[in-house]
């Protein structure tokens, strides 16, 4: 018989197939990747073969350029492909546009690589998709019981609430370019706020993207100023969106006295909001949250947990609680802070 | 409680005062009582709730969910109540939210015993938010940065009173302020202030500028020495005798010495001071040994004796019932040494009037005090009648000042003697144009021997690299520690990279609470050069 660590494999490079010759998300170049979603810490560019979804292929060349791998293989979510007799679908993991979770089918196994997900609804991809399996592989982010993601409607009311209260001042929301970004806008839309939102520079090529695959942002507008006079004032009482790193910067100065958000997961901690400076802090993760990661492993009951990066340790507690057999497989190189 | 919840989550998120007042003041208009009135106690510190301790909270918590999950949230939390309001496993279907007021009252009214058990209900009651601000109201660890000082300026903002109404009846009022609010928003009688006792709003200084001095006639004013202590006014009237803070707050639990002595009928403006035991009548000590007995809610035996605290008194309010407000300075002042005339009295003394003929004797009187506890001159106008607030003209503070910056801690090295195991020598930097640090100075003095502690352990978690005796700490605009540095002048230098150099720079405050891209700019060091005839 087959064991389960004969099908996949933590390496340094990535988790591994050796019958199938190729690796899930891996860190360095390798000749035949899965890569499960854009974020820069699953998909990286160099690869010999990339097989991906379409917007996850169409993310990677827009960010890395169309030379990012030698030859392209877009999957279809839900469509099988063979690997050297490994059976490889993806299937939704509700994570950002085009995110999947890579099923491994071998001797009559089944594991799943669930690369970064959620469970609540996005309004800019598709929702996660829960499928037995002998092996759920999943990250551990959010690993401990503080991280509660709260309602993202209540979340964006908080932001839209500040607006109203600071009509003079700009409000900086700091999100990741790929997701986070969209998703907030997208969710602000839904709120009935349709004015311009400014975006940071960065954030353009992207959001493009997003909307050629068919997410409406409504009205966007760079966030530089028209002209040197008076030019503050340009968004007293507006909304823009950008990478949290750019908010440390000289960019970040042009703004009349901002109030900085920053939207994610880490923001459930307060001294994480304090340290960074944030004055209003938005509780909005593309993560799965305690609830989410143990209801998730309710729901999918495997035989095993693997555990990829993360609060590990929190997670195995749980399942040896719930007599789940877990196990840390500590794989390096994902960051996940941006969440 | 949602509300009060909210409030409190914006309030310790907000840098800006006036943001912070915008906060207090719409809570104000969209609470009603008690709620509002509880909230403002609670935010003043003046609350009184029966606590609930963190043994027993750890005990509830352990009975909801497993320990060592709990534990490991704690030790990445850091925050007690903060950890178990987010870790604690909401029920479905829970019951109403209770209201602030509701909160207040039932648990003061329970004995110590069912504290626990009524903390855990509502905590099933409530979300994350709101148990936080329940946890934090029970444990008495509300800091959210709200002075009293700042609270009354909100009410008065809410009201449209000037804030010296407020704080003149303050001392009257009870929790939760029913009547306070009542006034405020015009549906109320004016509480009554004027009860034996009671706070009168005081006068205070602008600071002195070049310019100020230069149009300043010397024969108009008396000059005091401005001595580094408190400000206090001692009030003693119908058996009633009170020991406020300048901004009207209580302070009299932790002065028994002081309001013991105050056996006259009168109002008194001075300065609250700690002597050396072994030298009465008063041998003034820095304002460092003063602060021992300051913040507290009672006072130790022990420290009454080594810390024994005196006024210094230098106006006259009321003597006698006789209110002598409206009268000029320097009647009300030779109204004050009437009661001296046997030299001084036991715990008050009186802050002498400098005879100084012209500026030239001002100006040199300020740069070299004949004591320590001296930080510079008083000047206020022979004429001037006591008007609460800050009015123009009347009274100057001319202050021995430092130069105050806050830098962002760069490098430390290993002290020597007794220091020698600490990271007790900083270097600190300031932010460029290209926004990184420019180091502007060292300082290995300023703070007490617990802070040398936390400064050296925040060195040593917080290193990012080792040359020999010196650590390199990490600084950059979205982490490191603020200094607030103190220095008595800046010279240009050639030798240093920043172009500047720092006479006597001392750390005079740790700032824990400021990120360090608000730190200072090389600039506004640049600013501070002298030299610069149209600055
Ligand atoms: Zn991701
Ligand atoms: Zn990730």
């Amino acid at each position: 018989m087959t064991r389960l660590d004969e099908i996949l494999r933590p390496t340094p490079k990535g988790l591994y197939c050796p019958p199938g010759d190729f690796f899930i998300d891996p860190v360095r170049p390798v000749d035949r990747a899965v890569v499960t979603h854009g974020h820069a810490d699953h998909a990286r560019a160099g690869h010999g073969a990339v097989l991906a979804t379409e917007e996850t292929i169409a993310i990677m060349a827009a960010r890395y350029g169309e030379d990012f791998t030698t030859s392209r293989q877009p999957a279809a979510l839900g469509v099988s492909t063979a690997i050297n007799g490994v059976e490889v679908t993806l299937i939704p993991a509700g994570h950002v546009l085009g995110s999947a979770q890579a099923v491994v089918e071998y001797a009559g196994k089944r594991l799943i690589a669930s690369g970064d997900y959620k469970r609540r609804r996005d309004p800019t991809c598709v929702g996660f998709e829960v499928m037995s399996c002998d092996v759920f592989i999943t990250e551990a982010t959010f690993a401990l019981p503080v991280f509660r993601h709260p309602d993202d409607r209540g979340e964006i009311d908080k932001l839209l609430a500040s607006v109203r209260r600071f009509p003079e001042r700009a409000h900086l929301v700091g999100a990741y370019a790929l997701g986070k970004a969209q998703r907030i806008i997208r969710l602000l839309r839904e709120a009935g706020y349709d004015e311009t939102i400014y975006i940071h520079g960065a954030m353009q090529k992207l959001c493009d993207l997003y909307e050629a695959f068919g997410v409406a942002l409504g009205p966007l507008a760079p966030a530089t100023i028209a002209s040197k006079a008076g030019a503050k004032n340009d968004f007293a009482g507006k909304i823009v969106v950008g990478p949290p790193s750019a908010f440390a910067d000289k960019w970040a100065r042009r703004f009349p006295e901002p109030v900085a958000c920053f939207a994610s997961g880490w923001m459930r901690v307060r001294a994480r909001a304090r340290q960074r400076g944030v004055e209003l802090p938005l509780i909005l993760s593309d993560h799965a949250d305690w609830d989410e990661l143990t209801d998730t492993v309710r729901d999918i009951q495997p035989q095993e947990l693997w555990i990829t990066h993360g609060r590990e340790d929190a997670l195995t507690r749980w399942a040896e609680l719930e007599g789940v057999k877990a196990r840390p497989l500590s794989l390096v190189g994902y960051e996940d802070e941006h969440d | 409680m949602r509300a009060f919840a909210d409030l409190l989550e914006r309030l310790v998120l907000t840098p800006q005062r006036n943001g912070k007042i915008r906060l207090l003041t719409e809570y104000f208009a969209a609470t009603p009582d008690p709620d509002r009135g509880y909230a403002l106690a609670a935010i003043t510190r003046d609350l009184e709730i029966r606590s609930v301790k963190p043994a027993m909270l750890r005990a509830i918590i352990y009975d909801r969910m497993d320990e060592a999950l709990f534990d490991l949230s704690y030790d990445y939390v850091g925050d007690l109540a903060e950890t178990i309001s987010l870790a604690w496993p909401s029920k479905a279907g829970a019951n109403r939210a209770p209201e602030l007021g509701e909160i207040v009252e039932t648990l003061n009214a329970a004995s110590r015993a069912d504290g626990p058990k009524l903390v855990a209900g509502w905590l099933d009651a409530m979300d994350a938010s709101g148990r936080w601000a329940l946890l934090k109201l029970v444990t008495g660890g509300l800091r959210i940065g709200v002075s009293s000082r700042l609270a009354k300026t909100a009410l008065a903002a809410f009201g449209d009173k000037p804030v010296t109404e407020i704080e003149e009846l303050w001392h009257g009022l009870q929790i939760p302020y029913t009547d306070l609010f009542a006034w405020l928003e015009g549906k109320g009688e004016k509480p009554d202030a004027e009860k034996p006792g009671y706070f009168r709003p005081v006068m205070l200084a602008h600071p002195l500028e070049a310019r100020d001095l230069d149009a300043l006639d010397p024969d108009a004013f008396a000059a005091e020495w401005k001595w580094d202590g408190i400000r206090i006014q001692a009030v003693s009237e119908g058996g009633v005798r009170r020991l406020y803070s300048r901004t009207g707050d209580d302070i009299g639990a932790a002065f028994p010495d002081v309001v013991d002595a105050l056996d006259l009928d009168a109002v008194m403006d001075g300065e609250l001071l700690v002597y050396a035991p072994a030298k009465p009548p008063f041998a003034v000590r820095p304002f460092a040994e003063l602060q021992k007995r300051l913040n507290r809610k009672t006072v130790s035996k022990k420290l009454l004796q080594t810390h024994p605290a005196f006024i210094r008194v230098y106006d006259l309010l009321s003597v006698d019932g006789e209110d002598l407000r409206a009268q000029r300075f320097e009647d009300r002042r030779a109204r004050l040494e009437d009661l001296f005339t046997d030299g001084p009295r036991k715990r008050i003394d009186l802050s002498p009037v400098l005879n100084l003929q012209d500026k030239d004797a001002l100006a040199a009187a300020r740069a070299a005090p004949p004591d320590d506890a001296i930080e510079g001159l008083m000047l206020k106008r022979r004429a001037s009648p006591y008007v609460p607030g800050r009015p123009k003209g009347e009274w100057w503070k001319w202050k021995r000042d430092p130069f105050l910056i806050d830098a962002v801690l760069m490098y430390a090295q290993r002290g020597h003697g007794k220091r020698s195991s600490f990271y007790s020598d900083y270097t600190f930097g300031v932010w460029t144009e290209e926004e990184t640090l420019a180091p502007v100075g060292k300082a290995y003095f300023g703070f007490t021997d617990e802070e040398l502690k936390q400064l050296d352990k925040f060195v040593r978690e917080h290193t990012t690299d080792r040359f020999g005796p010196v650590r390199q700490v990490r600084a950059e605009p979205d982490f490191g520690l603020v200094l607030e540095v103190a220095f008595e002048g800046l010279n240009r230098s050639a030798r240093h990279k920043s172009g500047v150099a720092m006479r006597f720079p001392r750390i005079s405050r740790i700032r824990w609470d400021k990120p360090a891209g608000e730190a200072d700019r090389l600039e506004t060091l640049h600013a501070m050069l002298p030299g610069d005839a149209s600055a």
